[in-house]
């Protein structure tokens, strides 16, 4: 990949800065383990005291929990609970609680979708609560150890960031880091006598993005690959571009099968937002389309960034998804889609 | 027994049947059977389809005009888009529609009344029983969540949970965070269906509409099967649309019917009557 350019350098010190939450343009950012008191010291404190977890079940063993970072996937059956994302850390009790309304089985796996903070910053306290399915060798050279802990599951490039090992930013806890990544195209498991599916779309919202397909409940789990709050949010500093995203949102919509015309069959949790189901995703994809159109024409006209901007090529959406205040601003999208169409 | 006592046994059936016949119904008039559309207003963009370019008398702001002057109608020509169904505020448009009630039996108390709408063949449920409408993150659909109360004899509709629609079919978007109130008006056997969209998106004003329907004694609904097919091979994701300022085709409307920009281009002002002062000697000439 190219070095940033300057204006990559500035997206990134966004997303530092705003401690790698995203889509949170109405509060205040929390650092990357979700305090709000670290680097963005004197910026008010969210409550996370007011926060209530709202439990709405998707379908067959998938439950979506609502909170104040990004949803919480849960799928509960026999074999014990599988969650994806974590929130923060101030609101694993609540998020426990909420679970334990679901199930009273133990917690076995979590899957990451990316490494922002407002996805994975409740990992450690979350993973603590559950424990890993050992046994045979493993259980005999490990001991118990091996069996502490649900199991964190992720794409490699997570734990590469989560560790700072790649992109330049101090790592997160230890504690938070996944324990079970993978590379490559997908990662297939079968977890509560369904085919779990943890598909790997590169380049994306980030460099390492999954979304997790629930074969027999028929609920895809997307992470930040699609939100109903916000234009696409693209970390170009983590390797996201618009073109990669794209690919994401056709991917959702390849998976889907709904019942008739855009509705019912495949349903849909997104990494921020409203459960939703084919028709969403394709409202989406047409936009983002459409605006990646509008700026990549711009860009062969050989139009300057300022110039893209002072064009409006997100206007007739701006009422929808635009703003100019907090964390991911209308400029901040169209900065990341002219950049990466420009490398 | 004597036949004093019988006579009273026998009045206590009697006077509780009366009641019982006697209960007001809690729906204060019956809208069940099949209503016949008739499209004696606004036929063209009733059947026939709109116009491309023509957002007169609508009350859209300027992103939806721009919404509408880059939509390609080719869109609707991609498989996922093909069976898209009318949302239920756009479907009174045209077709008839089947509507009936469903009662708990214990109570007999109104707990839903029902439509099936020919196109696409929609099934919506008015929810009666005074249920609340579901949290921001609960699913939206084409028909949205309807929630009805009568007051007098009209039927009125709250909907919300709404998929993005269509204000006209045209390119013109209503957002899925409208609002629509609907009210059901029954004159014998005519039906007014009136239709208020207000949209925080697009909407700089309110939108209404009325349309017209009678009940058909032996009406039937015929079944409307949608099955997608690849109409024109193209790359899998590309998606149709105009650039800004490209789009040649959205003045034909203004230049055939010889109206000018302005009133094409629709906006809260040109609903009213008096709109029509300011076009004098504004127009373009038909060809
Ligand atoms: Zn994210």
């Amino acid at each position: 990949m190219r070095k940033p350019s300057a204006a990559g350098r500035a997206i990134a010190l966004v997303f530092a800065v705003a401690g790698l939450a995203c889509a949170q343009p109405a509060a205040a950012p929390p650092d990357r383990a979700g305090n709000r008191g670290g680097p963005n010291r004197g910026a008010p404190a969210q409550n996370f005291d007011a926060v209530e977890i709202q439990t709405l079940p998707a379908q067959g063993r998938v439950t979506m929990l609502v909170g104040a970072g990004g949803n919480i996937t849960v799928q509960a059956g026999n074999d014990g609970i599988l969650i994806v994302d974590t929130e923060y850390p101030q609101l694993s009790g609540k998020i426990l609680a909420a679970i334990r309304k679901i199930s009273d089985k133990p917690l076995h796996y979590i899957i990451n979708t990316h490494y922002h903070g407002d996805h994975t910053a409740g990992n450690e306290n979350l993973r603590k609560a559950g424990n890993t399915i050992t046994g045979g060798n493993v259980q005999g050279d490990l001991g118990a150890e091996a069996s502490e802990g649900a199991a964190v599951i992720a794409h490699n490039n997570v734990l590469e960031r989560m560790s700072g090992a790649i992109g330049g930013q101090p790592a997160t806890p230890q504690g938070t880091w996944p324990t079970d990544t993978f590379v490559g195209e997908e990662k297939k498991m079968w977890f509560n006598n369904e085919g779990i599916e943890i598909i790997h779309i590169p380049n994306a919202h980030t460099d390492g993005d999954s979304i997790v397909f629930f074969r027999k409940s028929d609920v895809i789990s997307t992470g930040d690959l699609f939100v109903t709050t916000t234009y696409p949010i693209i970390d170009v500093a983590a390797g996201g571009t618009i073109n990669g995203y794209l690919d994401g949102l056709q991917k959702i919509v390849d998976l889907i099968i709904p019942v008739y015309g855009q509705e019912g069959g495949t349903l849909v949790i997104p990494g921020h937002g409203r459960l939703c189901d084919l028709g969403d995703v394709l409202n989406y994809r047409e936009m983002t389309t459409i605006i990646r159109d509008r700026i990549q024409d711009m860009i062969k006209k050989g139009m300057t960034l300022e110039q893209v901007k002072a064009a409006k090529p997100t206007f007739d959406y701006d009422p929808l998804y635009g703003t100019t205040t907090g964390f991911w601003t209308t400029d901040r999208f169209v900065e990341a889609v002219y950049q990466t169409l420009k490398k | 027994m004597d036949t004093v006592h019988r006579t009273k046994f026998a009045i206590l059936p009697l006077l509780l049947l009366g009641t019982m016949v006697g209960v007001p119904a809690r729906a204060q008039i019956n809208l069940s059977g099949v209503w016949q559309n008739q499209l004696d207003e606004d036929f063209p963009d009733r059947l026939a389809g709109p116009e491309l370019g023509d957002y007169a008398g609508l009350p859209i702001n300027a992103a939806d005009r721009l919404r509408g002057e880059t939509w390609d109608a080719s869109l609707i020509t991609l498989p996922e888009y093909q069976c898209r169904v009318h949302p239920s505020d756009y479907a009174p448009s045209f077709a008839d529609f089947r509507m009936w009630e469903e009662y708990d039996r214990e109570t007999q108390n109104l707990v839903a009344i029902h439509m099936h709408h020919f196109a696409w063949a929609t099934e919506r449920t008015i929810w009666m029983d005074g249920r609340p409408h579901p949290p921001d993150y609960a699913l939206h659909t084409a028909m949205g969540f309807s929630t009805g109360k009568w007051e007098g004899d009209i039927l009125t509709v709250t909907t919300d949970h709404f998929k993005e629609g269509w204000v006209r079919r045209n390119g013109l978007a209503r957002s899925d965070r409208a609002v629509v109130t609907e009210h059901f008006i029954r004159h014998d056997n005519q039906l007014t269906w009136v239709t208020v969209v207000n949209d925080p998106v697009y909407l700089t004003e309110p939108l209404y509409r009325s349309r017209d329907y009678v009940l058909g004694l032996a009406g039937q609904i015929a079944p409307y099967p949608c099955e997608s097919v690849e109409e024109i091979i193209r790359p899998k994701e590309a998606i149709p649309h105009h650039l800004p300022g490209t789009n040649t085709f959205n003045k034909e409307y203004q230049e055939r019917h010889g109206i000018p920009v302005e009133a094409a281009m629709g906006g809260a002002e040109t609903m009213y009557p008096e709109y029509r002062s300011k076009l004098v000697g504004a127009g373009v000439q038909p060809k």
